[in-house]
Formats: structure tokens, C-alpha cells, sequence
């Protein structure tokens, strides 16, 4: 899970990060309001799980209540990058001397976790890190051992930090391991981490990726899932307890783990058509998951054909296929459906597929087959239509 | 032969007396695995089916011999689990848990290179491992793998796994071990160590790969495969048209520069020598002719 940056800061401010004071505003009025509280100058930042903000025109500057609440007016309901602005953070505006970069995430490659340090913060990072890698100093931390006050000296000399920062940043690293750790995040970053003009060192923004599979451990964290944007078909299909992400094509696809679901998206593709989501619904097929899963799929009205894609290992064949006959009694399907069903007791279930098949249900023996049938159904539906 | 794996392996399956694992565990027994033992703190001295359990692992190996350990308890306690099992002296542990938090799961990686270098742990979130007609240790359906070889396959994916022993199986080809590594930022057992193995393996011929994008553990084994494999691999990577992943922020991006996307992984695999397939039935195909030019 993505926090917004207020969320990122208040997580940071939990672990002893020092990050500027500033409030929440869903409207123009609450932002002068969160203004008066703070004193001029601030800084109306839009809140939307993107970046590239800045550049969009969604952080201004303000010195006065009047254009505190002309920024906010503009910038709520703004698009950044397909996200829109229904939040703000206003917060105080910090006089910046330099602008550095930190991070601690998980290096998958070298299975330990991987703490960056950089002088040259700010929005081009990734620029930096592919013309000059050797302006970002890298140290692997053991997660059996950690990291303390030595490494993060050495990695701050190592990015070249100016001296006054030090301290600081040797402290605010500390904290942020502790954040990212006991905070049981995918990824902390402060881009940029700044030195103030007085001296101090804070983090003037937070990117943080929450690990989802630590949520038992963290009931703290329900009111970040509030803010969650998702579409209504992703909300649908996370209710249904499905893996759902929509895709701009128009073959519904239905199968059964992530990775025959992606592979299921490839080979329509590759026959010709363009896939309308990812649809994972796990290990089981039974009545219910099945036509939870037909049900955010025929919500879509891109969706021209339904490949279900469905590889029976511990499921037993008879057992999708009654999943199916069931879920096809409970939700109206209104485009043709290709079934491809193989592996444990295939035969038994396409047998039982048998009694519901028709010129809008049809069972295919291979996934290629099932595949080009599909994309070809989506276009002979589409002539039918325009008919 | 096998890796990892074989009729000699002796299984002891965490959390036997109830849930997937006494489901998975005795699916596992009626195949053939030699399933000797469950373990569950509170139920020591009861049975399953015939199958003695034990408070502790230590205890079971003690008592049976075992040398392998099934844990398909929840991810709250899968973490402990493992490493109980490793401490018992278990030489290979097969963990098909899914949803263990990545900070657990990173400190169990370090904590068993530190102090269990020796133990092999195959997941979390795998299917397991079966080398078929001897073993099987996990929630592959069995009946879908031809015994026999001479095809050796590690894959990240679940469902791709079966698929690939099911269009094997189709057109007759054997295996001798098939790895499911796992989808998780850190598997215990990787790509390079499975090539590395069927390379040592006298009775695989050749290998299949199944990748998927994200991460960088293909990549790495391609470069693995240009340097130490002989033997020919198939290679197919899930994910081309997949949406590009949650953007770890700009740390992902740094870390992984142009690596991860499915593209990346195949140009690297096709590189270093390997066969790359374009969707699961091709990569049969694949394997096909490349054993009827051995």
C-alpha cells in the first residue's frame, strides 16, 4: 500500500523523523484555515499517490491567505498523471539550503536490505543515479544485524552531506531504518531530505510503500486503506477477495494464479487481441469466487469476450466447472465466453461444461486455441453489435 | 536421479494434525512421499492417520530420521516454523506459506545463512518441489508429472509450473525434479541454485525456466547460464503485456535501472544461450526439439 504524503510524514513523524508542521484541506476554505494556524509562508502541496507533482503544478508557494486559497482552488481537481487532487497538505515552508536523497528498501537481488545516501536530492534523482551512479552511496545492511550510527556516519561522508548536516542526517537515517523495519514497509524515501538554513535537517517529503502481508500486525493502518483510490471495479474486486488490475484492451480474462493470469494476457496479445484486466482468483473456483469474477468483468463495458483460463491442480476440474455452471445461473453475461480448462479431472468438468454451452459459451481444448477464439468472438461480437 | 529431493527424502510436515497442512501433508503421503512425521507444540504424542507427531521438529527427527520439513502453517508463525526446522538439523526445508511480511522473511533468509548455511529452503509462497515417482513436497497435483526425465524445471510461478509438467507430460517428456521457487522478494532457493544443481544432475538433460517480471533474479540467471550451464534451457517469462508494477518509488527504479520488465529478461536469457519461448505451449514445443536433437 502507497501512503499519501501527509500519511508518509505523520508515519515518519512516529519513528522521531522531523518533518515540517501542516494540516490536512479537502477544501479552499480549510486550506486558508490550516494557513492562518501555521503562518505565512506555506506550501499547498496536492495529495495523490503520483509523482511528478511539482512539475504538474500541484506544490505552490504561498505567502498570504488570499493566494493560499487561489492555489488551493486551483490545484483541487486537478489531473496529475490520471490521478485526481481531492486533498491538500499545507504545510509550513522551509527555508532550504541543500536538498539530499535517502532511501532503505529491500535489494531483492542481493536479499538484504539496501540503504542509499545522496548529496544531489531533489527531483531528478533518478537522472543522477543513471549518469553519475557514483553520486549515490550505497551500503547493504544484514537484517540480522541492522543498522546503527556507524554505517549511517560512513554513508553520509561517503555521499558527500555538507558537515552541518551530519548530525542530523546520521540521525534522521537511524530513525528512518527503524521506520522502515518496525514500520514493515517495502520502501522508505526522503526526497528531498533537506538542510535548512538554521541548521536542521527534516524530510520535506515521504514516499512509503507498506508491506500489505505485515497489515495483521499493524491495525493502525486501516485508516491509510480509506484513502486508497481505487476504481469500482478494483473496489469489486477487492471485496470479492480477487486479484483485479484493469487494462485498456478488451478481452475479459479470468485464470487461475498470478502467473497464468499474466501469461493468459500475453498470449492474447500475442494472437492478435488486447487483454481488458489481470484476474486472478487463486487457488479456489468455487461458485462464489467464479462469479465474483464474471461479475467485475461484465461491469466493464470494454469487455467484448470472456477467456476464462483455468488450470486445475489441487482444483479439481468438476469442481471449476460447477463453479462456473453456478456463477453463469447468478450473473448475466452478455458477451460470448471461451472456456479453457485442463489438468486434474479436466474431462470430468468439461463434461458438466457440457450443459451450458451454447453459441455464448464454448470450451476450447488449449490455451492458444482458447485465446484466438476469444479475440476473434470480441470482434465478431463488436460487427454484431454495430449491426 | 533428482535435486534436493528423492525416494530417500523423509518428510516431516509442520502443523500435520489440522488445515492445508494436514490436507497437502497426506496428499503428499498417498503419492508416495515418505511422510514420517508431523510436529504441533500442543499435540505431541497424537497421531494423523498413522503418522506419529511430535511437540518439536528436533523431536521428530530424533524419533524418525527425518531430513526434510513441509511448513504450510499460517504466515504469522511460518517464519518461526522454518527456523525450528532448520535448528532441528533438517537439510531441506519446503515452505509454501504465502503472505509472511518481507521484513520476516529477509530476516529468515540472513538468519539461516548465518547460522544454518547448509539447510535449503525452497518459498515461501511456492508451489514445492516433486521430483515425480519419488517425492513430492508441496501442492503440485502429482498425477499432472511424467517420472523419469530428462527435463529439470525451476519456475516462480504456480499455475505456470503445472502447465508446463502438463504440456510436457502431453507429448511424453519426463522430469526429474521440478523446483517452485516462489514469487516472493526473497526465496530461499533460487534460479542459479536450481541450474546450478541440474547441471551437477547426471540424469537431466536439459532445463526449463519460468520467470516472470519484476525483480532481477532472471537477469542473474542468465548471466549464470552464458558462464556455467551446458546443458540446454528453455526459457518463458509471464508478464509481457502486465502492467508495469507498483513503482517502488524512485529507490526500485535506481536499484534495477532498465531490468525487471519481461522484455529485459527475455533478451538476456536469449543472450547467454537459452531457448526463449513465447507462451508455455511453445516453450513444450521447445523442449521437445531440443531433446530429440540430443
Amino acid at each position: 500500500m502507497d501512503l499519501l504524503e501527509y500519511q508518509g510524514k505523520q508515519y515518519f513523524a512516529r519513528f522521531g523523523i522531523p518533518v515540517s508542521p501542516g494540516g490536512i484541506a479537502l477544501t479552499a476554505d480549510e486550506a486558508v484555515e490550516v494557513s492562518e494556524r501555521l503562518g505565512y509562508p506555506v506550501v499547498v502541496k496536492a495529495q495523490v499517490h503520483v509523482g511528478g507533482r511539482g512539475k504538474a503544478g500541484g506544490i505552490k508557494l504561498a505567502a498570504s491567505a488570499t493566494e493560499a486559497r487561489a492555489h488551493a482552488e486551483t490545484i483541487l481537481g486537478m489531473g496529475i498523471r490520471g490521478h485526481v487532487v481531492r486533498r491538500l497538505w499545507v504545510e509550513r515552508a522551509t527555508d532550504i539550503a541543500r536538498e539530499y536523497y535517502a532511501s532503505f528498501t529491500l535489494d531483492r537481488g542481493a536479499k538484504a536490505h539496501l540503504a542509499m545516501v545522496s548529496a544531489r536530492g531533489g527531483v531528478d534523482i533518478e537522472q543522477v543515479a543513471a549518469e553519475t551512479p557514483d553520486a549515490i552511496a550505497r551500503l547493504h545492511v544484514d537484517p540480522c544485524e541492522g543498522f546503527g550510527e556507524g554505517q549511517a556516519r560512513h554513508l553520509v561522508h561517503e555521499a558527500g552531506l555538507d558537515e552541518e548536516a551530519e548530525a542530523g542526517a546520521v540521525d534522521v537515517l537511524v530513525s528512518l531504518y527503524r521506520c522502515f523495519v518496525e514500520g514493515d514497509a517495502d520502501l522508505v524515501e526522503v526526497n528531498p531530505l533537506v538542510l535548512t538554513s538554521d541548521g536542521r535537517v527534516h524530510a520535506l517529503d515521504a514516499k512509503v510503500t507498506l508491506d500489505d502481508n505485515a497489515a495483521f500486525r499493524h491495525p493502525e493502518w486501516d485508516e491509510f486503506a480509506a484513502t486508497a483510490e481505487l476504481d469500482e471495479r478494483e473496489l469489486l474486486a477487492r471485496r470479492a477477495g480477487l486479484q483485479y488490475v484493469g487494462l485498456d484492451g478488451f478481452v475479459g480474462i479470468i485464470a487461475n494464479g498470478a502467473g497464468l493470469a499474466m501469461s493468459t494476457c500475453d498470449v492474447v496479445n500475442q494472437v492478435g487481441g488486447r487483454p481488458a484486466n489481470f484476474l486472478d482468483i487463486g487457488g479456489g473456483a468455487s461458485a462464489d469466487i467464479m462469479a465474483g469474477a464474471l461479475g467485475v468483468i461484465s461491469s466493464d463495458p470494454s469487455v467484448r469476450s470472456i477467456l476464462i483460463n483455468v488450470f486445475g491442480g489441487i482444483t479439481r476440474g468438476e469442481e471449476v466447472a460447477n463453479g462456473i455452471v453456478t456463477a453463469l445461473g447468478r450473473v448475466d453475461i452478455k458477451v460470448p465466453m471461451v472456456i479453457r480448462l485442463d489438468g486434474t479431472n479436466a474431462a470430468d468438468g468439461l463434461e458438466i461444461l457440457r450443459t451450458v454451452e451454447s453459441c455464448m459459451v464454448i470450451t476450447s481444448p488449449s490455451m492458444m486455441g482458447a485465446a484466438r477464439l476469444a479475440v476473434e468472438l470480441a470482434g465478431n461480437h463488436l460487427a454484431g453489435n454495430a449491426k | 536421479m533428482s535435486i534436493f529431493v528423492d525416494e530417500k527424502t523423509r518428510v516431516v510436515v509442520h502443523g500435520l494434525t489440522g488445515g492445508q497442512a494436514r490436507f497437502h501433508g497426506l496428499r503428499n503421503r498417498d503419492y508416495g512421499t515418505k511422510v514420517v512425521a508431523g510436529v504441533n507444540p500442543a499435540k505431541g504424542g497424537q497421531g494423523v492417520e498413522g503418522i506419529p507427531v511430535f511437540a518439536t521438529a528436533a523431536e521428530a527427527r530424533e524419533a524418525t530420521g527425518a531430513n526434510a520439513s513441509f511448513i504450510a502453517v499460517p504466515a504469522k508463525v511460518a517464519p518461526g516454523s522454518i527456523l525450528e526446522a532448520a535448528a532441528a538439523g533438517m537439510e531441506i526445508v519446503v515452505c509454501i506459506t504465502e503472505g509472511i511480511p518481507a521484513q520476516d522473511e529477509a530476516r529468515v533468509y540472513s538468519d539461516l545463512r548465518h547460522n544454518y548455511p547448509a539447510v535449503r529452503l525452497i518459498g515461501p509462497n511456492c508451489p514445492g518441489i516433486i521430483s515425480p515417482g519419488k517425492c513430492n513436497i508441496g501442492i503440485t497435483a502429482g498425477e499432472i508429472a511424467l517420472a523419469g526425465g530428462p527435463v529439470g524445471i525451476v519456475s516462480r510461478s504456480g499455475t505456470l509450473t503445472y502447465q508446463a509438467l502438463y504440456e510436457l507430460k502431453q507429448m511424453g517428456i519426463g522430469v526429474t525434479t521440478c523446483v517452485g521457487i516462489g514469487g516472493d522478494p526473497v526465496p530461499g532457493t533460487g534460479f542459479v541454485d536450481c541450474l546450478a544443481a541440474f547441471e551437477a544432475d547426471p540424469e537431466t538433460g536439459a532445463v526449463m525456466m519460468i520467470g516472470e517480471i519484476g525483480g532481477t533474479e532472471e537477469e542473474t540467471a542468465a548471466s549464470y547460464i552464458a558462464e556455467h550451464v551446458n546443458k540446454p534451457v528453455v526459457a518463458y517469462i509471464a508478464g509481457v503485456t502486465a502492467p508495469p508494477g507498483r513503482r517502488m518509488g524512485h529507490a526500485g527504479a535506481i536499484i534495477s535501472g532498465s531490468k525487471g520488465t519481461a522484455g529485459a529478461k527475455m533478451e538476456a536469457l536469449a543472450a547467454a544461450g537459452a531457448r526463449v519461448a513465447n507462451n508455455p505451449t511453445e516453450a513444450g514445443e521447445l523442449m521437445a526439439e531440443l531433446l530429440r536433437a540430443l
